[in-house]
């Protein structure tokens, strides 16, 4: 129950762009046991969701995905048949995406969109495939459930939009869950809930999920494992305790700095800032991708970029081994 | 403190509602929707009030009604003291400008920056060209733009850089009063930070009285010295920041309070026992609006609405607190 199912090695994403090739995901490497949370945390335009879509299969042809390897329990992803991936998607691996309205169908009754997965690739049958979705509308907390049936997306409100797309998500009892941002456009208050949803269903399920979030807030309260992820590579990874206790790239760092914690960051005294833009990543992408705005930076920030290991699964990829420009020289 | 009993608030509503007719349902029956119910606020001058609650309580309307951009049904609304009328428009301009959430679309994409910013100056028909000019660079240099942006366009700017934009363009008037409406809320948190940073420098350098509004109470927070908790269209609890962890009563501010998640591991997702969905303004509850998805509601909440009682140096509106009716609580 604990071996690694999903297995991703040197995953790369390259677009063919007006006047090049955008390098938008470059050589990353995750993995993944059953009952895990990794929560893949970084700001837009990262690469987070054109990662998940190679997870899933849904990226374009023209969109060009390689890697060392890309392996879900066994079966290698990139080598799968378009009806492999098909039957993958409906059954064993699902997405929750940000906008359910995106995802859902205007033109069907919720109670038709949660059966349809389950009577394509399960053998059962209608009144199975219905109670199967009142059930989970009930475990998703929604009250009236089999009333909801017959409700059209437009007649709920977002937080409950995106209860049916959990449900959805689980209908044909999945060992992958896929959530791209879940609850990015919710309020607070709903945002708590449906963490908490996912993540109990998930234990009580014995699912793997992958949670994508730009909240390092989130990330903190519901991930084993975290990947930090700047202009398309994972600077840092490892336990969620271990990165939040000790964390060793700068930009992890930076980006702590930046959130304001009630109670914590002193009223009125400023925030932590990144200074700087993401650079473009069309076109060749050398050396540490974060030296343009990194405090610690040194020219050989421009080469090869080594990786550590300050714990048991925590590594980070920096020129200095300890993360900072002063240490590292005291140090040596 | 003396001096604030003497001079009047910068801005005040006395019970300010505000009621929009929507259509309900494909049939189109027409029916009260009260956006903003007998709120009354006052802004000090020089402070920062952090206005919070979740999306559709009324924080945008509100946020209308002070910039005279929305007439309220019933109440009045005061700037130094004096009673505003429609014909004001253009005066209350100048000396209250607004920051709003989306820099996408808040800006003309048509527009040059230079455009942009300089537009409140050429309506108010302030300077000449030249000066204008000036004081469009003057102002972008303020909030850290470079001169050369003056003739690029929104398209070309970042989310944050669009952000400073609408920063120039609100305070080349120079005004009292800013209103941010979720200025920060589009924004990657390493942007944001840089915003929040940058309204903080703004106030200090220029004696800014900023209404922050947000859906996030971290945020608010952060840089508000008193924060109004927003709920259905009531401003359910008013209290000062120092207070707001330790003292703050009402338990839909404890509810928001507790699902701010800080990043700290091993805490988990926080259970705010806050039970289903934000109730539908047009059929709002009956009694005390939270009722149904507070924890401690007892029969009198769905039956009577609870009346402002004082707390610490502010308010807070629920009968827990109220030494009338608390007595009946049971809890
Ligand atoms: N279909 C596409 N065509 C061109 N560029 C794209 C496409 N999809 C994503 N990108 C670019 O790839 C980068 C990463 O995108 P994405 O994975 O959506 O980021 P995130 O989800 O982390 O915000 C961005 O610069 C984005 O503009
Ligand atoms: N022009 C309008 N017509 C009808 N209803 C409106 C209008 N503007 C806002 N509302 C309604 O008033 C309530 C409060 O909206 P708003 O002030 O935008 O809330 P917030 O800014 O707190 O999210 C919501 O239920 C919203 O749907
Ligand atoms: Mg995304
Ligand atoms: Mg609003």
């Amino acid at each position: 129950m604990t071996d690694t199912f999903l297995d991703v090695k040197g995953l790369t994403i390259d677009i063919p762009v007006g006047g090049g090739t955008l390098h938008a995901v470059r050589g990353i490497d995750f993995e993944l046991k059953r009952g895990e949370v990794l929560c893949i945390v970084g700001e837009s335009g990262s690469g987070k969701s054109l990662t998940s879509l190679a997870l899933m299969g849904l990226l374009g042809r023209r969109i060009k995905v390689r890697a060392e390897r890309m392996d879900f329990d066994g079966t290698a992803l990139l080598d799968a048949s378009p009806r492999q991936m098909r039957s993958l998607r409906g059954a064993r691996m699902s997405m929750i995406f940000q906008e359910p309205m995106t995802s859902l169908n205007p033109a069907y009754t919720i109670g038709d969109q949660l059966m349809e997965a389950m009577l394509l690739h399960r053998d059962v049958s209608r009144a199975e495939a219905r109670a199967r979705a009142v059930d989970l509308l009930e475990k998703v907390g929604i009250t009236a459930a089999a009333s909801r049936l017959g409700q059209y997306p437009h007649q709920l409100s977002g937080g409950l939009r995106q209860r049916v797309m959990i449900a959805m998500a689980l209908m044909c009892g999945p060992e992958l869950i896929i959530a791209d941002e879940p609850t990015t456009a919710l309020d607070v208050t709903i945002q708590a809930q449906i963490l908490r949803l996912l993540v109990d269903l998930v234990r009580e399920m014995g699912m793997a999920m992958i949670l994508i979030t730009h909240d390092l807030g989130v990330v903190a309260r519901v991930a084993d494992k975290v990947a930090v992820m700047y202009a398309g590579e994972l600077v840092e990874t490892g336990l969620a305790a271990d990165v939040f206790r000790a964390p060793m790239h700068p930009y992890t760092r930076g980006l702590l700095r930046c959130i304001p914690q009630p109670g914590k960051s002193r009223r009125g005294e400023p925030l932590g800032t990144i200074r700087g833009i993401v650079p473009s990543l069309v076109g060749e992408v050398s050396g540490c991708v974060f030296r343009t705005r990194c405090d610690e930076a040194v020219a050989a920030c421009r080469g090869t970029i080594p990786q550590h290991w300050p714990g048991d699964g925590h590594a980070f990829r920096c020129v200095h081994a300890s993360g900072a420009r002063i240490a590292e020289q005291e140090g040596a | 403190m003396l001096d604030a009993a003497k001079t009047p608030p910068a801005l005040e509503l006395r019970n300010i509602t505000k009621t929009y007719t929507v259509k309900q349902g494909l049939i189109g029956k027409r029916r009260p929707l009260t956006a903003v119910r007998d709120v009354s606020l006052k802004l000090e001058k020089g402070e920062v009030l952090g206005l919070v609650g979740e999306s559709g309580c009324g924080k945008s309307t509100l946020a209308k009604i002070l910039l005279g951009l929305e007439p309220p049904t019933s109440g009045e609304v005061l700037v130094d003291g004096q009673a505003l009328g429609v014909q004001d428009r253009l005066a209350l301009a100048r000396r209250i400008q607004p920051i709003f959430q989306d820099p996408y679309s808040s800006l003309n994409p048509r527009k040059s920056i230079a455009d942009i910013v300089s537009l409140p100056l050429r309506i108010h028909g302030i300077g000449d060209a030249a000066s204008q000019q000036k004081a469009v660079r003057d102002m972008l240099d303020v909030v850290g733009l470079p001169p050369r942006v003056m003739n690029t366009f929104p398209s070309q700017m970042s989310g944050g850089q669009r952000q400073r934009v609408a920063i120039a363009r609100a305070l080349i008037m120079k005004p009292e009063i800013v209103i941010c409406d979720e200025p920060t809320s589009a924004l990657d948190v390493s942007v944001q930070s840089q915003i929040l940073n940058l309204l903080g420098d703004l106030r200090a350098e220029f004696g800014l009285t900023y209404l922050f509004i947000s859906h996030n109470l971290a945020v608010v927070e952060h840089l508000a010295t008193r924060v109004a908790v927003m709920y259905l269209g009531r401003i359910v609890e008013d209290v000062s920041s120092d207070d707001l962890f330790d003292a703050s009563a009402h338990p839909y501010t404890q509810a928001l309070l507790q699902s701010v998640l800080t990043p700290e591991p091993g805490l988990g997702v926080p259970d705010t026992q806050l039970g289903m969905a934000y109730p539908n303004p047009i059929d709002p509850p009956s009694g005390c609006g939270f009722h149904p998805r507070c924890r401690h509601a007892t029969n009198l909440c769905s039956a009577q609405a609870p009346r402002p009682v004082p707390h610490r140096d502010g308010h807070v509106e629920c009968h827990l607190h109220d030494p009338e009716t608390a007595m009946f609580g049971t809890d």
